[in-house]
């Protein structure tokens, strides 16, 4: 498969779908930075024109940006966090032979086959809600004042949702990992004297590395673009509390009706995006390499 | 030390009994060989005495203490595996000091035995160098070293020269044999390879289906197999095993003699037409058919025979190496 003739063959193959894939994606990109020098109002479309880095200026000192951006943080870190432990320990709670394993399992993956919209307003109103919500009578039944999580604790309260949401996909990777471990080695572990956490922290941990390293990153580029479920929950209130840089740009350009600026922090997402990754990569990408 | 003692121990897997009850005495020092065909048990034993399974029932002692319910780490046992089970992401000088670290041993003389076990087993070179960047040899040496710095009372190793070439395994034979001179340490060592078992043990123990056929040292199974299977499974190639007439001729109801047993001669009392030849240099094995006696006979002979295939040729067994077996299989004197 390596000659020159196949070779060529091969990129005449792909080229169409190599055409269609730059197409879909630098034409909108393209189309976003060209609107991010533009003044472009919806409320006064004719008044067009050139304004240089004046969008840019406007979105990054906008006293919003900032909340956006740590709220941005906070929320992919937040997440990731929930999702490793807890993925981690649920996959090893999965890899034990059990009673009905098979439909547990099937259980523990099925949230991730709900629609964001959906699980978050399942959230919304069937457990956070102060009033009818079933946090609200678990706290009423043990005798306290029920609890407005969306109000009192926003970001907290979309971190859980969006956590409940993934961590099916950790708990999946992991647990695929933790099978592929040799008995041997964790048999050679306990005759050598490690306890049962010591052949975690030494066999299993290091074991899982590039496992959790592609949890790491899927989830990231993910997380980063939340959006469904802030604007189902809480509209990225109350004030800022739990707008993220995803949301800004939608409050920007929709709600405020500016393209130009919208489409300015859209490029600021996708600058802060790239740095994120290369962050990431720096710190755990060599766990990919074999 | 490092005597141990099975006593009734079986286990059983669900409904299924692998080893029937079983008594062992392994004294202290020996190098004590567990053979027999595939899945006759000599793997679960091996984890039995380790306590990586728990027996159904019976008792093992260590050093004469009960050890039945001591969990692996406490029996003072290293154990060797097939496929070595490193620890992949640690070093060598990790993966050997790993026993010692768990043991909280102190940093120093983790360092001191480490060094020392390095040096016994050619591993000074490769110290800093991850497992994966290892010969199959080599890593067979990391795994018996990471064995050896615990100072175990026994070694169990379990088919652990399986995975390397031909060449490397003669090696890697005598290596082990020369540690457990030099260590005086009880060893037990499951293999299905004849050589390993005649040339290593001072004790072979011969399973089948989870039974002991024979306990013995290499010569005296070979001189003497306590029954027919013994017979046939101790011995490269296997012995002849004849019934019919002429096991009656010697009063029993089988007969055996071994390959190397067999002369040809210009006048011997048996006669058969030559099938396969098969000339290793230094030894010949003549398979033989249409002798009435068995559907093949084998016999070696020195590397210069000249016999093709389709000759006729007589054949003379030596009286002395007859072996007698009675209907039950077992050996008559
Ligand atoms: N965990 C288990 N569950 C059920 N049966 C088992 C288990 N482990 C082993 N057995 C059975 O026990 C018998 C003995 O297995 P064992 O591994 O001890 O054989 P062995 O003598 O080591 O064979 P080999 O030379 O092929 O390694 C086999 O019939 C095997 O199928
Ligand atoms: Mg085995």
């Amino acid at each position: 498969m390596a000659t020159a003739h196949s070779r060529a063959a091969a990129r005449i193959m792909i080229a169409p779908a190599t055409v269609l894939l730059l197409g879909w994606m630098l034409i909108p990109l393209c189309m976003t930075l060209y609107y991010s020098f533009q003044r472009y109002r919806l409320l006064t479309p004719d008044n067009r024109g050139w304004v240089g880095f004046r969008n840019y200026e406007r979105f990054l000192t906008n006293p919003a940006f900032q909340d956006a951006l740590i709220n941005t943080l906070l929320l992919v870190l937040g997440v990731l966090v929930i999702t490793v432990v807890l993925g981690v320990l649920l996959a090893i709670l999965l890899d034990q032979p059990m009673f009905g394993q098979g439909i547990v399992r099937i259980l523990v993956i099925a949230p991730f086959f709900v629609m964001p919209t959906v699980s978050a307003l399942v959230w919304k109103n069937m457990f956070m809600n102060p009033v009818n919500g079933l946090f609200a009578y678990a706290f009423e039944a043990v005798g306290l004042q029920p609890y407005d999580f969306l109000s009192q604790a926003p970001l907290a309260s979309i971190i859980g949702i969006v956590a409940w949401q993934w961590l099916p996909f950790a708990t999946l990777i992991l647990l695929t990992a933790i099978q592929s471990l040799n008995s041997e080695q964790m048999e050679a572990a306990e005759m050598d004297g490690a306890g049962p956490i010591q052949r975690f922290i030494y066999i299993t941990l290091p074991h899982l590395g590039r496992a959790i390293t592609v949890v790491i990153l899927i989830q990231t580029i993910f997380l980063l673009s939340i959006f469904a479920e802030i604007l189902v929950t809480t509209n990225g209130g109350p004030g800022t509390a739990s707008t993220n840089l995803t949301y800004l740009v939608y409050a920007e350009s929709l709600l405020s009706f500016d393209v130009g600026e919208g489409s300015a922090g859209g490029v600021v997402a996708i600058i802060l995006a790239n740095i994120v990754a290369i962050f990431l990569m720096r710190m755990i990408g060599k766990n990919l390499d074999a | 030390m490092g005597t141990i003692t099975l006593e009734k121990v079986t286990k059983s897997f669900g409904d299924v009994q692998v080893i029937p009850p079983l008594d062992l005495e392994i004294n202290d020092g020996e190098f004590v060989v567990f053979v027999g065909p595939s899945g006759c048990g000599k793997s679960t034993l091996l984890r039995l005495i380790a306590g990586l399974e728990d027996v159904t029932s019976g008792e093992i002692r260590i050093d004469g203490r009960n050890a039945t319910e001591v969990p692996p780490a406490r029996r003072g046992l290293a154990m060797v595996f097939q496929s070595y089970a490193l620890y992949p992401h640690m070093s060598v000088r990790k993966n050997i000091a790993f026993p010692l670290r768990m043991a909280k041993m102190d940093k120093a003389e983790q360092d001191r035995r480490v060094e020392n076990a390095a040096r016994v087993l050619n591993l000074s070179n490769y110290l800093d160098r991850r497992p994966g960047q290892l010969s199959g040899g080599q890593r067979q040496r990391v795994a018996i070293g990471r064995a050896i710095v615990r100072e175990p009372a026994a070694f169990l190793f379990d088919e652990p020269l399986s995975n390397l070439d031909a060449a490397l395994r003669v090696g890697m034979r005598m290596e082990i044999s020369e540690l457990h001179s030099q260590l005086e340490t009880t060893m037990i060592y499951v293999t299905h390879d004849q050589v390993e078992a005649m040339t290593m043990a001072d004790k072979i123990v011969v399973l089948q289906a989870g039974n002991i056929e024979q306990v013995g040292s290499p010569l005296e199974l070979y001189h003497r197999p306590r029954n027919t299977f013994v017979a046939g499974f101790i011995g490269s190639p296997k012995m002849n095993l004849m019934s019919g007439a002429e096991a009656d001729k010697y009063d029993a109801t089988t007969v055996g003699v071994r390959p190397e047993h067999i002369d040809v001669t210009p006048d011997g009392p048996w006669q058969g037409r030559v099938g396969v030849a098969e000339h290793l240099g230094s030894d010949t094995f003549i398979h033989v058919h249409e002798t009435g006696l068995a559907e093949t006979l084998t016999v070696r002979q020195t590397g210069d025979i000249s016999v093709r295939h389709g000759d006729m040729i007589r054949l003379t067994p030596r009286q002395d190496e007859m072996h007698r077996f009675g209907a039950d299989g077992l050996r008559l004197e």
